[in-house]
């Protein structure tokens, strides 16, 4: 589904990624591990298109239906229609737009481009409630200005309940465990846990191993200094929150 | 891309000039300009003895230079006073006889004059340079005994009128452009709704600047009758010059016991190019009095264009149980300056006032909110709520407020809340990856922003005003 092949990308003139290679197909799911400054989420954020990265090599290779897409050549709501998506590690918060407008604003230019019928205000509501519940999210919740005001985890929550509206075909979740207590880690991976299926991939981009408690990976990775420098299972999981990051990057 | 920015921003689509033969005034100000001012009108003795006090009195002050930018000197003699197109003004039967040229750029601006074409439930003045050129839908409004004309019009007609309220909410001594205005102002539109009248439709004025280094000298009086109502639409644009326009208007409101009026404005003179050549000076006293008890004015703005604007259009709430709104949107871009907000002062007792301004500053403008709230000893239980809010598109713009509170009576609340905020890559790329595109994002915050003001106008106006926005915000951001 996602093929990432040597890719390189900087800011501000500073190479952060160095040559990353990365392939998720359907149904799987990713961790992608790895010290402070190794670049976790500046790939996330390179893969969503975001214009203070710039891609200096490497092809990001995207498929739907046998149909192929050079990601980089998208603008980031392009990449968005075409079902990737991103849970921001520190989402921005929107004062004076409701929550149920962006998100039916969103849902709608997604549906449009993919060819499905958008939803009028009442028909969206109800399928917002519908999606709100796998979050235990309450109706008071859709009325409030987008993040404004939100706590840390209610923050965190409404980037899953995106995810839930838009339905991605591969979503990266930066961080999506920081800054969460115990129940809302495991409701935010209970949540994440629904969402997932055979038809789409999920990229977890994590400092630690407690979200892969509840979020089992078919593969860890761990990033260093820009590349992927080791790939395994649920396993190298363990023994990283074990030994450390030290014992492979040296 | 630079190019292509630079290209998008001068996509001032009302920019063009209409080449009509004018009859213009020698530049210059004195008191035989304005004699003749008051000859080409045909006034009355009495007007041009108010015009040539207020303009001895000018003479006697000093331009106001209190905002923290400079602005080039503004030369009074290099002003034409009058300019006027020669054709059909004067004695026109109908507005399918003007002067096709003229039909032609109304309708270019989108507001068709012929019988036709017009816009219903919408009876317009139309201010070409120093005349109105003539009023829409009279019938209709005749029938509701709505007077409904160009200020020229109303002295000539309705001079009782004129003569009682003329100078009441804005006297001649006001200030420097008040005073300027009372001696050379040349046209603007007079509107008198009757006692117990709701206005079967909303009137409109729309000022058009064509001429070259002439000024425009706008003067309009709105005087509500006990109980009636009415809802004032207010439009502007100019040719794209590289000289500066000087446009200083005097709007005066009076709403008598229970009266209501709506004041809404969207300014969009030209605003000069993105080096700060040339634009409108958009200077003007607008202010409106709740005479009667329980009357209500509320101004509501979208002030979009103009090099330099100084504007506060201003409630004094005199009945008891009288209340003023002033509603405002201020979006400034490249070179601009808008300095504007309002003066609410509480006189009578209950009387209540509310302020909701936002700014948007992008580019290397500035955009400042000055206001004062002044509650007298007499406003015992009086109250006022005040919101300003500022945002600010990249990081080389400004912008600044400046409320004054003034609070004489004990029993009177005021509040105040303030905020800054920033359009930013991260909220555009937030939105983007959520699969709006640049417009629909910018679009929604803007929206979201604005919100509160954009509710308050017509909504054919409201829709306009989104539009102009977008437009210009796009140009900034993208």
């Amino acid at each position: 589904m996602l093929k990432i092949k040597n890719l390189k990308a900087a800011v501000d003139g500073t190479e952060i990624l160095k040559g990353l290679n990365l392939e998720v197909k359907a149904g799987e799911v990713h961790a992608i591990m790895g010290p402070n400054g190794s670049g976790k989420s500046t790939l996330s954020k390179v893969v969503a298109g975001h214009p203070s990265y710039e891609v200096t090599a490497g092809d990001v290779e995207f498929e739907i239906n046998f149909k192929y897409k050079n990601l980089l050549e998208l603008s980031p709501d392009e990449r968005a229609k075409e079902g990737v998506f991103l849970a921001f590690q520190y989402p921005v918060e929107v004062p004076g737009v409701s929550n149920i407008k962006f998100l039916q604003t969103a849902f709608n230019s997604v549906c449009k481009h993919q060819g499905s019928k958008a939803l009028n205000e009442e028909d969206f509501l109800v399928f917002l409630k519908e999606k709100a519940k796998i979050m235990g999210m309450k109706d008071d919740f859709f009325y409030r200005a987008v993040n404004a005001g939100f706590s840390g985890g209610e923050k965190k929550k409404n980037e899953i309940l995106q995810m839930a509206v838009l339905s991605p075909r591969v979503a990266f979740l930066d961080e999506t465990d920081s800054g969460l207590d115990i129940d809302a880690l495991r409701v935010v991976s209970n949540g994440i846990n629904q969402l997932k299926n055979k038809h789409n991939a999920i990229v977890l981009v994590t400092h630690y191993q407690r979200l892969l408690d509840y979020i089992k990976p078919d593969y860890v990775h761990v990033l260093s200094d820009g590349k992927i420098i080791e790939t395994g299972d649920f396993n190298l999981a363990k023994k990283l929150e074990d030994k450390g990051y030290d014992w492979l990057v040296h | 891309m630079t190019e292509l920015k630079s290209h998008l921003k001068n996509d001032y689509k009302y920019g063009f000039v209409t080449e009509i033969e004018s009859e213009s005034f020698k530049k210059g100000l004195n008191e035989e300009v304005i004699t003749q001012i008051s000859q080409v009108k045909n006034e009355p003795q009495w007007m041009l003895d108010s015009r040539l006090k207020a303009f001895k009195y000018w003479q006697t002050l000093k331009e106001p230079r209190w905002p923290e930018f400079d602005y080039p000197e503004i030369n009074y003699q290099d002003i034409i006073y009058y300019s006027a197109p020669k054709k059909n003004v004067e004695e026109k039967k109908s507005l399918d006889e003007l002067d096709p040229e003229l039909l032609k750029t109304f309708e270019k601006l989108g507001i068709p004059l012929q019988e036709q074409k017009r816009i219903s439930g919408v009876a317009m003045d139309v201010v070409f340079d120093s005349v109105s050129v003539g009023t829409t839908h009279k019938e209709i409004l005749d029938e509701a005994g709505v007077i409904f004309c160009s200020i020229s019009e109303a002295i000539q007609k309705y001079p009782e009128l004129v003569k009682k309220y003329m100078g009441t909410v804005v006297p001649y001594k006001d200030n420097f452009f008040a005073a300027l205005n009372a001696a050379v102002f040349t046209d603007g539109s007079f509107c008198y709704i009757p006692k117990g009248v709701t206005c079967p439709m909303d009137l409109s004025t729309y000022f058009r600047i064509n001429a070259e280094e002439t000024g425009q000298f706008e003067r309009t009086l709105l005087i509500a009758d006990e109980g009636s109502f009415v809802n004032y639409l207010e439009g502007c644009t100019a040719p794209m010059r590289d000289s500066n326009q000087l446009h200083a208007a005097v709007v005066e409101l009076v709403a008598m016991e229970r009266a209501e009026i709506k004041y809404s404005t969207v300014q969009n003179w030209y605003a000069g190019d993105k080096d700060g050549i040339g634009g409108i000076f958009n200077f003007v006293t607008k202010r409106g009095r709740c005479l009667g008890n329980d009357s209500k004015i509320s101004w509501t703005q979208v002030e979009a264009g103009s090099a330099i604007t100084w504007k506060y259009p201003s409630c004094i709430l005199q009945g008891d149980r009288s209340e003023g709104f002033f509603y405002s949107v201020a979006l400034t871009h490249d070179k601009m300056k808008a300095d504007t907000g309002t003066k609410m002062v509480h006189v009578g007792k209950n009387t209540k006032s509310t302020i909701i301004a936002k700014g948007i500053s992008t580019d290397q403008s500035q955009n400042s909110y000055r206001g004062q709230v002044k509650m007298m000893k007499s406003a015992s239980g009086a109250r006022n709520y005040t919101q300003c809010d500022s945002m600010l598109v990249g990081d080389e713009s400004n912008a600044n407020t400046f409320p004054v509170i003034d609070v004489g009576n004990k029993s009177a609340i005021v509040e105040h809340e303030a905020s800054t905020s920033r359009i930013s890559e991260d909220q555009l790329f937030y939105l983007q990856t959520r699969g709006l595109d640049l417009e629909e994002s910018i679009s929604i915050l803007v929206n979201g922003f604005c919100k509160d003001v954009f509710k308050q106008l017509p909504l054919e106006f409201s829709v306009e005003a989104v539009k102009l926005i977008e437009m210009k915000l796009e140009n900034s951001v993208g």
